[in-house]
């Protein structure tokens, strides 16, 4: 038996008010792919991180070899070999491939020039290894996003690497180039390098890797061979307690069609999309991350032109211009970056709260501040949202809070179309199944509610309806009587599924 | 063609194009308003361009390298200032009466290495403190700017050396003097920026510091010997410049920075951080020198000259941004 | 132990119970300006017992009152995430333009005229940098010259007198008194009362916030990002040219350079009330604070004897505290974290 590349002993990190990491040990052998799962927050990004340096664990060890080792920062880590392939690629776009490749090791000449016959000619014998289509050269910036990933890969050989950490490194891949990416993992693994990686998207993980980890809550569940388990006791392990993620399907009345879209198009983006949603229905979208979903929220809520196409409110064609356009029109969207888009997180919560009404909530020329503290214990009250005092600022708020307050923001606007966009990303499993139910309580008092996710058992657990959309189309429209699992990942790989409105 | 190529090569060759224009127009339009009945496009008077050229870039070669590495230095008119008086006044001291002529390298010595220093110390304040250069350099222009006034009030600083004005109005391959020492200046920041380890490095600060951090890039040196660099570059600017007028007004280098950054934003630096080169600020510089000479040629006056370069600079950003526009399906952000 | 003391030191017990030492630094770095500030009042007062006489006060402020002026317009800017830098050019405009216009229409009609023409300036940088989304600092930068330019081209170059110096009501808004106050400081006062409203208690205000706060999440709530920017720079040009009004007022007669550098100085004030230069935060109050902050150290350091120039050196130091300790209170760190 051969020794590990890389031994996780029991590690601790703590910050303030939170344990992020508790006790977590696994060990990554040479040449095995070895997945680390586990939801939003569950501390891969914290484990990460103490691995490359950039937190000192509180308790536990790193082992490498036999001895425990210390990881002062990430250039320690790269020194012993570790390397990172980046979910968010660390580039200098106006640098050439070579410079971004031996950055911050720039081979010297006399008087502190750059000997770049030599970068040139062991960035060449590394692109070689990879097989790709560019040269040492190129600047990065006219790369293709796969191309991009390679030349980061590429940085992970210039090292003698043991350990390669990728994290979600098909994020923004087409098929084809997560063939090649998947060709270069079998390489790094047949050389004897340990990989850890890190993906939400399961056929991934059965498909490359030998062995799963999963973490909960910061707390390591356990390590089982990839081989030996199914898709639904990893996610078991994943989620803990069973999340009720029973079917839904509204037993209510439906009322009216409140939105009605036609062959809607924008550029590239998406095209000739179709579908309507009534008062009291949920109606999910699900596909791939850059499917055109978040796009077609953000026409609909007059952030992006159409190209051509009919958005029709209550049987009325409309021209959606603007946010303020779609607010006055009855449209609200929760969008998808709660802290980048939803919120103002150096404002406290009540202003962030009443922001879209700040213009009705007047009080001769100033703000009526007792109604927009009326407004806030409402929705506090019912959203449960946990907070010392409208006065704290939003930054301070947990991920779930905050997410309650970017919804309570727009249920105040009393919408007539609610458009959620990732509602749970980023939120811990209790706050998960709370606003599950509020949005089906909200579809049966009468709202119209449109939830985009990718999350699988999400969309099912909350849908009346199903649209399933593949490359910027609408695939099928499932009803939650005839959708399967199967059915839909296909659609949303682009297999089978017949076009039906 | 790639998109974004053509924004690429109308970026690239813009500064050029630009240059072209304004020659034919202050050619063809001085035949009609000029006063003087010499052409503009005369050998000598594009000689005497770019001697004028040097004390603006000579400095915008160093802000170059510092808008690249993502930060920026608003104090260098200060700086040249102070490095002016230190120049001139360095040669009367009595220390140095029994030098001859042989004050004049120490004086040089002297200011190079005192524009060096302030340069220095803004660049280790941002780096130690983690204060915006913006806000660092905002500072130290009043401050530097107080400093001047300080040391002879309102009254400007005069020494005349006549072995010195001899070196700075002598013309060596026709070129003068100062000429010489903007396109060293330029070749040097040149090999700098695209040769040195260094100079890739600041390339790679401004365009991804998180980037550059995490491959072990020390980013705090490199920012502080740009700061320097630039430093020096004006004290060097203002020894070249007032070895032949020596005199200096305290308010001498005023709105030098306006004209560094219209030139090294004209010449293509991203404001950001990240790219430019010197080839294209010093396209930027004589563009500029060109519109104030061409301009004078006609008959405008100094307060069109201003006026027109403000506007430049908008119209160069608004150009810059339209052809930036990704066309109707982007996000309304 | 007197039972002032007594009160005094049971008074700290208490605090030191309930802060812990790590928030007491905290608030002594985010406070550190004002306790600098009342040392150095404190000082000053020490060294020259004139220094906080009722006058000297009044002509502190005074004197204050056209930096202070244009500081709250430039609050309204950098609070929504942006810079302006053509304040100083574009308050030698109203100026140069407000004094010819008086001779040639009267001051009852120069006054609205040269208000007009300057909040078309505000209106234009408002453009470019709303509408167009163009970078504030480069813009402005470049207005600053431009409008220098366009200041010269109006006057001919020349200095610009009022014919009849004696003889003009005009001088009130610089020279006159109400109630024994210099007008000056009653507009100063009166505006920053109107404008210290308008930014905390009004929607307008709010968005100013959320526009600089995060102007994404803003747009994203319906705020016209876009037009409120464009409003910030308006307010901010009606600022210069009521300054310029009393810059002309008072000296009747002025430079086509009476404004250049002032930008620096009002930045400065606006930077020294606390706020940042990422947009989002800052308050008018903090800003007058910024403004009376300068002042003062400009007098105090001309009464003690030293050089009028001396407080420029002064000011580059006391900002970069301010921000360094603005920004160490944030981080936790004193020093900042760059390798």
């Amino acid at each position: 038996m051969t020794d590990p590349v890389l031994r996780l002993e029991n590690i601790v990190k703590t910050f303030p008010g939170v344990r992020a990491l508790d006790g977590v040990s696994f060990s990554v052998m040479p040449g095995e792919v070895h997945a680390l799962m586990g939801e939003n927050g569950a501390g891969k990004s914290t484990l990460m991180k103490v691995l490359g340096g950039i937190h000192q664990p509180d308790g536990g060890a790193i082992v490498m070899g036999d001895t425990p080792v210390v990881m002062a920062g990430p250039l320690e880590a790269k020194a012993k070999g570790i390397v990172f392939i980046h979910q968010e690629l660390s580039l200098a776009e106006e640098l050439s491939v070579a410079e971004n490749i031996y950055l911050g090791e720039l081979p010297r000449k006399s008087f502190g020039r750059v000997d770049w016959a030599r970068l040139a000619e062991r960035t060449n014998s590394i692109l070689k290894k990879l097989n790709v289509g560019f040269d040492a050269r190129t600047r990065v910036g006219d790369l293709s996003i796969a191309n991009q990933q390679m030349v980061e890969i590429a940085r992970a050989l210039t090292v003698d690497a043991k350990a390669v950490i990728f994290d979600e490194p098909t994020a923004s891949l087409t098929d084809a180039e997560k063939v090649v990416l998947f060709d270069v993992i079998a390489d790094l693994k047949a050389s004897g390098v340990g990989i850890i990686y890190i993906s939400h998207r399961m056929e991934e993980i059965f498909k490359i890797t030998d062995r799963i980890s999963i973490l909960r809550d910061g707390q390591y569940q356990g390590t089982v061979n990839t081989a030996e388990t199914t898709e639904e006791a990893v996610t078991q392990m994943m989620i803990g307690r069973k999340l009720d993620l029973s079917r839904n399907a509204s037993h209510h009345e439906l009322g009216n069609v409140a939105l009605q879209v036609r062959g809607l198009s924008c550029g590239k983006l998406y095209s000739d999309v179709s579908f309507e949603v009534r008062r009291g229905e949920v109606l999910g979208f699900y596909g791939l991350v850059g499917a055109g979903r978040t796009e077609i929220a953000e026409t609909l809520f007059g952030l992006r032109d159409p190209s051509s196409g009919q958005i029709l409110l209550d049987g009325e064609e409309v021209r959606i211009s603007s946010p303020a356009d779609a607010i006055a029109r009855g449209i609200s969207l929760v969008p998808e970056d709660r802290k980048g888009q939803g919120l103002v997180l150096g404002m406290n919560c009540r202003d962030n709260m009443t922001l879209p009404q700040v213009d009705d909530l007047k009080a001769g020329p100033f703000m009526a501040e007792g109604a927009e503290v009326a407004i806030f214990d409402q929705y506090r009250d019912k959203l449960d949202i946990r907070t010392p005092g409208w006065k704290q600022r939003v930054g301070n708020l947990s991920g779930g809070n905050q997410q309650k307050i970017v919804i309570g923001k727009w249920l105040s606007m009393h919408p007539n179309v609610l458009i959620v966009d990732e509602p749970t990303r980023g939120i811990d499993v209790g706050s998960k199944s709370e606003i599950h139910k509020l949005l089906r309580d909200l579809a049966a008092q009468g709202y119209a509610v449109i939830v985009i996710s990718s999350e699988m058992p999400e969309v099912l657990h909350v849908s009346d309806r199903i649209v399933a959309m593949y490359s910027g189309r609408i695939m099928r429209t499932f009803t939650s009587e005839e959708v399967t699992e199967d059915s839909l990942i296909q659609a949303i790989s682009g297999l089978g599924g017949d076009k039906a409105a | 063609m790639q998109p974004g190529a053509l924004s690429k090569a109308l970026k690239s060759g813009a500064i050029w194009g630009f240059i072209v224009l304004e020659l034919a127009f202050f050619s063809i339009a001085g035949e009609f308003l000029s006063l003087s009945d010499k052409a503009f496009m005369d050998w000598e008077n594009m000689l005497l361009l770019l001697k004028q050229s040097a004390p603006i870039g000579i400095i915008a070669m160093g802000m170059t390298l510092v808008m690249v590495n993502g930060n920026i230095d608003l104090s260098v008119g200060a700086t040249f200032a102070i490095a002016a008086i230190v120049l001139l006044d360095s040669m009367t001291w009595p220390i140095f009466a029994g030098l001859g002529d042989w004050v004049i390298p120490v004086a040089w010595l002297l200011a190079l290495a005192v524009g060096t220093l302030l340069g220095a110390l803004n660049g280790l304040i941002v780096w130690k403190t983690g204060v915006d250069a913006f806000i660092v350099t905002l500072g130290s222009m009043l401050g530097f700017r107080g400093i001047v006034f300080m040391f002879n009030g309102e009254n400007p600083t005069s020494h005349l050396n006549w072995t010195l004005v001899d070196f700075a109005e002598a013309q060596f391959l026709g070129l003068h003097t100062a000429t010489w020492f903007l396109l060293g200046v330029t070749l040097a920041l040149w090999f700098v920026m695209a040769r040195t380890v260094h100079g890739r490095n600041a390339y790679a600060i401004g365009d991804n510091r998180e980037a550059a951090v995490n491959a072990g890039i020390r980013v705090g040196p490199h920012m502080m010997i740009n700061f320097a660099i630039i430093g020096f570059l004006a004290a060097l600017s203002a020894v070249v410049f007032y070895s032949e007028s020596g005199s200096v007004n305290p308010n001498d280098g005023q709105l030098y920075e306006l004209w560094v950054i219209t030139a090294v934003v004209l010449g293509g630096t991203k404001i950001t951080g990240g790219a430019g080169n010197v080839i294209g600020t010093f396209g930027g510089v004589i563009a500029i020198q060109l519109l104030r000479k061409g301009l004078g040629h006609i008959g405008a006056d100094t307060s069109t000259v201003n006026l027109v370069i403000g506007l430049i600079l908008i119209a160069v950003l608004i150009l810059d941004r339209q052809l930036n526009i990704k066309g109707k399906e982007e996000l309304k952000v | 132990m007197s039972d002032a003391s007594r009160n005094a030191s049971d008074l700290r017990e208490g605090i030191m119970a309930t802060l812990s030492r790590q928030q007491v630094g905290a608030i002594l770095a985010r406070q550190g300006i004002l306790i600098a500030f009342a040392v150095f009042m404190i000082a000053f007062t020490l060294a020259n017992p004139k220094f906080l006489t009722p006058d000297n006060v009044l002509s502190v402020v005074r004197s204050s009152a056209i930096i202070g002026v244009m500081a709250l317009g430039v609050t309204f800017v950098v609070i929504s995430g942006n810079l302006d830098l053509s304040v100083g050019s574009m308050m030698s405009f109203s100026t140069i333009v407000v004094l010819d216009l008086h001779d040639k229409m009267g001051p009852l009609l120069a006054i609205p005229a040269m208000f007009a023409m300057t909040l078309c300036l505000g209106a234009f940088i408002g453009f470019l940098v709303g509408y167009l989304r163009l970078n504030s600092l480069i813009v402005t930068l470049g207005m600053l010259s431009a409008i220098h330019g366009l200041t010269l081209t109006y006057s001919g170059g020349q200095n610009m007198d009022i014919a009849d110096k004696e003889g003009t009501w005009f001088s009130i808004f610089g020279q006159g008194t109400a109630l024994g106050i210099p007008v000056p400081i009653l507009i100063f006062v009166a505006l920053a009362a109107l404008l210290g409203l308008a930014l905390a208690k009004t929607p307008f205000g709010r968005k100013v916030y959320a526009v600089g706060g995060n102007g994404t999440a803003a747009t994203f709530s319906g705020i016209p990002r876009a037009r409120t920017v464009f409003t910030c720079y308006l307010i901010s040009a009606a600022c210069v040219a009521t300054a310029g009004l009393i810059q002309a007022s008072r000296s009747l007669g002025s430079q086509n350079t009476v404004g250049q550098g002032l930008e620096l100085e009002v930045l400065a004030a606006v930077i020294l009330g606390g706020a940042s230069l990422l947009g989002g935060s800052g308050t008018i109050f903090k800003t007058v604070i910024g403004v009376l902050i300068l002042g003062f150290i400009q007098n105090g350091l001309l009464l003690v004897g030293l050089q009028f120039y001396v407080q420029f050196v002064v000011t580059w130091v006391i900002i970069i505290l301010a921000v360094w300790l603005d920004i160490a209170a944030k981080r936790g760190k004193l020093w900042s974290p760059i390798a």
